[in-house]
């Protein structure tokens, strides 16, 4: 049995090992070590809790602990890059419902404990937390009641809003936004009973109060996130790992344990970054993401003039043949059709031409902050030539050939040109500056925003229609 | 549809308006074509290459155009080839309808339509078909090449053992599409290039091709090329003078002069004077592109090679597109496809002559019986009006002043932030426990070193970022453990249950953000 002094010396060895391990992830070299950072300070901190005060049932943690990780092991192992928003996204959730369960039990505790006082039974048989929980006195114990309401609520949000993101980033429910009739008033509404019950449970109504806020918000993470758009969701899935951050904060709190509370808090903060750098790239304002829909227009949007001039893949070959600078822009197309190896194989012949070949990468491509980096290593594209939006948009005029595969709104040149634009002011990749771009699309529709893209319509624009991945097969032939 | 092609009848012109490849073109549109007997040969296709590519040979030009609806050339018929043609016959070539009053009434009579390839329009959808164009690149071209060919020295600089030369000096007059295409080719042989325009705005096209611009010293502002359809504008007679002192400045150092301004419907403007011509070396090449409308300079004999008494050569050739036949005729046939293209939309073989259509109305200038030309100014604006140049460049001081103003501005943002937090810390002070402040100093403090440490991280890793959070959210796990041992059965499966999603998230999240960092490679 290790004491208070020595887990707590663990705990606070692991809150540094966390913080070391997020701060690595500054470039990629330093990342790979980074994560055993925070492997080490996991394993040190269950370690510490497991063989700390207080702590028994060995046998069940034991078996939790083994399947668990089984389970996890096996779903790290299959999971495709492609597959990574989803896989997110049902983590989430899981962190939710753990975050609900232990406000719960938190609360059942609180039970116990006060039957005992009352009945003046012996306190000393109490155990690790009941011993905190029959210290408490009235005001403590009221606080300790807000944060369990918080736990509670934050994690229902979380878990299921993060099984609604799940669905839609899995394509098992629709990406289009649904509202049921009243919307964003029903949401007020629920959150406004949320906080009455929360009031009452404080003020020492019954267990019934948690279990009716617990459905309530679930109703609230429900509806939320299915107000929300496909092409929005790098900010929900950014969002909901904010949330399930608070959510384990709100747990550090009720049960008093500062591990809990710094990694909740670094997680939370973590989350909102993300959300915040998503939303600016969209130049959009996180309330009007999470309210969905898009702003209204101020006025007619400019008309889109001229024709889209189609290409074959032998047009496309004979003019990357002869380029000496390319760079390709991948949206969440790429991804979609599962293109990223031929994308890869069409740079490595590029390359060994001698040609400067470079990806665009723009902050919100893809359905989840990085998408398209994780996506272009695993097909081994090396990361030094994949380039931030503010890296290469001023390299753009020297450029030879732009080659957008499944993007649209970013590089979309209305954000600059036309101020009705609903994207006005969004920063876009200039690819149109470059001296050939090649649009590889699969019809002429307009994307999930519905606005035309005038970069289609663009003298030095082909369009290569098609399945990006069957464009790519029928091109790499032809590239020697 | 039946397209017949004719073998060009004047005098020494090569080209031809169809080729092997072009008829193929065709044939998708679901077209037929004809073309008389050996009207490639001088471009180099042979009538066999064509009848490969599924075109019938007709040995006369009467049967040829007896037998199709769509008679394309690359000159303007003479008088017999309008005579053949007759009610719902199209004739496709180039015809100078300015320039060819009585041709023109002669088709109206015949109420043939006529398509002349100079007067499509110079809008971005017809840059495919602007026949006018693609033969002024390879005129420009050729200008050089013809110029070397006649210069007796290299046109790049060389050190060798037998001793140094100077690169040849080039200038350039008028950088329309011609001159570019010859400073493309003098600077690819490595003379040093100088281009003038009296259109400034194409100083930074003609950089980019390498050549050096030469600048005026005049302060009047020029018209913008984009209000006469991009070609260049008469200029003022003040410019003119400042333009030809500039020019007789540099005349003497200058070994070729190619000169290609031309304004539409105007005997060409003189740019390069005999005094100029007098003061330039022996040896020295003008090639004159606008020999046939006058030339730029007035020594010029069309089609004539003279040599002035000084010894300075000056071409005036007028056929520079026919010398490279086959170059030429590839690029025409293809704008002539292009055309054939537009007027059969549904590619049926079904040719529909919409007067509707900017392109098709602009270039029509006889049509079921009427003359139709001038046409009206087409509907899309030729070329977008250039954007008046608004400084961009902000001078030392203002960039030192708004950096000062964002300053005090963050300084501000930043007071008021730390006003604000400092409030609620001290109004959640006043009324919250003790025990409670303590874990909400760890908590604030947290949140501030995750805002420091996040803002590092690369935007590349913002996926390991969201797996790597992932997983270290799984401490709740924490949580759950130090409930598990409570005597409560509920709690206890609950608590339980959340150890077990707990450590799938902990042990799936570091072992796929494992696997993610594990795939970036420098290349």
């Amino acid at each position: 049995m290790l004491s208070i002094g020595i887990t707590s010396a663990a705990y606070i060895a692991s809150a540094v090992l966390f913080i070391l391990s997020l701060g690595g992830l500054s470039n990629q070299e330093s990342a790979k070590r980074a994560v055993w950072y925070g492997i080490a300070g996991m394993a040190l901190a269950m370690f510490a809790t497991v063989f700390g005060p207080g702590v028994g049932n060995y046998i069940l943690i034991a078996l939790m602990v083994g399947i668990g990780s089984f389970l996890g092991v096996a779903v790290a192992k299959r999971v495709e890059m492609t597959d990574m928003p989803q896989l997110v996204a049902a983590l989430h959730s899981f962190v939710g419902l753990a975050a609900v369960f232990i406000g719960l039990n938190a609360e059942f505790e609180l039970a116990t404990v006060r039957q005992l006082i009352q009945s003046d039974s012996d306190l000393s048989d109490l155990t690790g937390f009941g011993k905190k929980l029959a210290a408490k006195d009235a005001v403590e114990i009221a606080i300790l009641k807000v944060e369990v309401f918080l736990g509670v609520f934050i994690g229902a949000v979380t878990f299921t809003g993060s099984i609604v993101a799940f669905g839609k980033l899995a394509g098992k429910l629709d990406g289009k936004p649904f509202k049921l009739p009243g919307g964003h008033a029903l949401n007020a509404i629920a959150l406004l009973a949320c906080i009455l019950l929360g009031i009452w449970y404080t003020s020492g109504s019954g267990i019934w109060t948690m279990i009716a806020v617990l459905i309530i918000s679930g109703f609230i993470g429900w509806h939320l996130i299915m107000g929300i758009g496909g092409a929005d969701m790098p900010v929900v899935v950014s969002m909901l790992n904010s949330y399930s951050g608070w959510a384990a904060a709100a747990i550090g709190f009720t049960l008093g344990n500062d591990l809990l509370i710094v990694v909740g808090a670094l997680v939370g903060s973590s989350g909102a970054i993300l959300s915040y750098i998503m939303c600016k790239a969209m130049n959009r304002n996180f309330v009007s993401v999470i309210l969905g829909g898009f702003g209204g227009s101020k006025g007619p949007q400019m008309k889109v003039e001229g024709e889209q001039i189609a290409i074959e893949a032998d047009g496309v070959a004979t003019i990357l043949n002869e380029a000496d600078s390319v760079v390709i822009i991948p949206g969440y197309g790429m991804a979609v059709a599962q293109a990223q190896q031929s994308v890869s194989e069409l740079v490595r012949k590029l390359r060994a031409q001698g040609k400067n070949v470079r990806f665009a990468i723009h902050p919100v491509a893809g359905r989840l902050p990085g998408h398209m980096n994780v996506l272009l290593a695993e097909a081994r594209v090396p990361y030094d030539i994949v380039m931030e939006m503010d890296e290469i948009n001023d390299d753009f005029p020297e450029t030879d050939v732009a080659i957008v595969i499944g993007s649209n709104d970013i590089v979309n040149p209305a954000a600059q040109d036309d101020p009705n634009s609903p994207i006005a002011g969004m920063p876009v990749l200039e690819c149109w500056k470059a001296k050939h771009v090649f649009v590889s699309k699969r019809g002429q529709g307009t994307g999930y925003s519905g606005i035309e893209n005038p970069l289609f319509f663009k003298e030095n624009t082909r369009m290569f229609y098609g399945d990006a991945k069957a464009s790519l097969d029928k091109l790499l032939p032809m590239i020697d | 549809m039946k397209i017949g092609t004719l073998k060009e009848t004047f005098e020494g012109e090569q080209r031809v308006a169809l080729t092997p490849e072009s008829a193929l073109q065709l044939k998708k549109l679901g077209h037929e074509c004809i073309i008389e007997k050996g009207a490639g040969l001088a471009s180099g296709f042979n009538d066999a290459e064509y009848k490969l590519a599924g075109v019938t040979i007709s040995p006369t030009a009467a049967a040829v155009t007896k037998a199709s609806d769509i008679i394309t050339k690359v000159r303007p018929p003479n008088t017999t080839e309008v005579k053949r043609l007759s009610t719902s016959k199209t004739l496709i070539s180039f015809f100078y309808p300015s320039s060819n009053d009585e041709l023109m009434e002669l088709a109206r009579a015949r109420s043939a339509s006529i398509i002349a390839m100079d007067m499509v329009p110079r809008i971005s959808r017809a840059q495919k078909m602007d026949a006018l164009s693609s033969m002024a690149n390879i005129a420009g071209y050729r200008a050089v090449i013809e110029a070397s060919n006649n210069f007796g020295r290299f046109f790049t600089g060389q050190v060798t053992a037998a001793g140094k030369v100077p690169p040849a000096k080039v200038l350039i007059v008028g950088a329309g599409v011609a001159g570019l295409a010859a400073i493309g080719t003098s600077t690819s042989l490595g003379a040093i290039t100088y281009a003038f325009d009296v259109r400034p705005e194409v100083a930074e096209q003609v950089e980019s091709m390498g050549a050096e611009f030469v600048f005026l010293d005049f302060a009047d502002e020029q018209a913008d090329g984009a209000a006469t359809g991009g070609y260049a504008p008469v200029s003022s007679p003040e410019f003119a003078a400042a333009q030809l002192k500039k020019f007789r400045e540099i005349a003497p150092e200058i070994d070729i002069v190619i000169t290609t301004a031309l304004i539409p419907n105007r005997e060409a403007p003189e740019l390069w004077t005999e005094d100029m011509v007098a003061s330039m070396k022996p040896g020295s090449v003008i090639i004159d592109l606008a020999a046939e409308k006058g030339g730029n300079c007035k020594l010029t004999v069309p089609d004539k090679r003279i040599v002035t008494d000084n010894g300075v050569i000056i071409i005036g050739y007028t056929d520079f597109p026919s010398r490279m036949a086959a170059q030429a005729s590839t690029l025409y046939a293809n704008n002539i496809s292009h055309m054939i293209s537009d007027l059969t939309p549904e590619k049926d073989g079904v040719v529909k002559h919409d007067m509707e259509d900017d392109v098709i109305r602009g270039a029509t200038i006889t049509h079921e019986g009427e003359i139709t030309f001038p046409p009206p100014p087409p509907k899309v604006q030729a070329i977008a009006a250039q954007p008046k140049e608004v400084s961009n460049v902000k001078t030392a001081e203002q960039i030192r002043a708004e950096e000062a103003a964002n300053f005090t501005k963050a300084t501000r943002q930043q007071y008021g932030l730390l006003a604000i937090g400092g409030a609620i810390m001290l109004l959640i002070g006043a009324y919250a426990p003790a025990s409670f402040m303590q874990h909400f100093i760890v908590f604030a403090l947290a949140c501030f070193v995750g805002f420091q440490v996040i803002w590092g991280v690369a935007h590349a890793l913002h996926t390991p970022l969201m797996a790597v959070t992932n997983a270290i959210s799984g401490i709740v796990v924490v949580g759950a453990l130090l409930q598990i041992g409570s005597g409560s059965f509920l709690v206890w499966l609950l608590a339980g249950i959340s150890v077990l999603i707990a450590t799938i998230n902990i042990v799936g999240g570091f072992m796929v953000t494992r696997r993610m960092l594990a795939m970036f490679q420098k290349s």
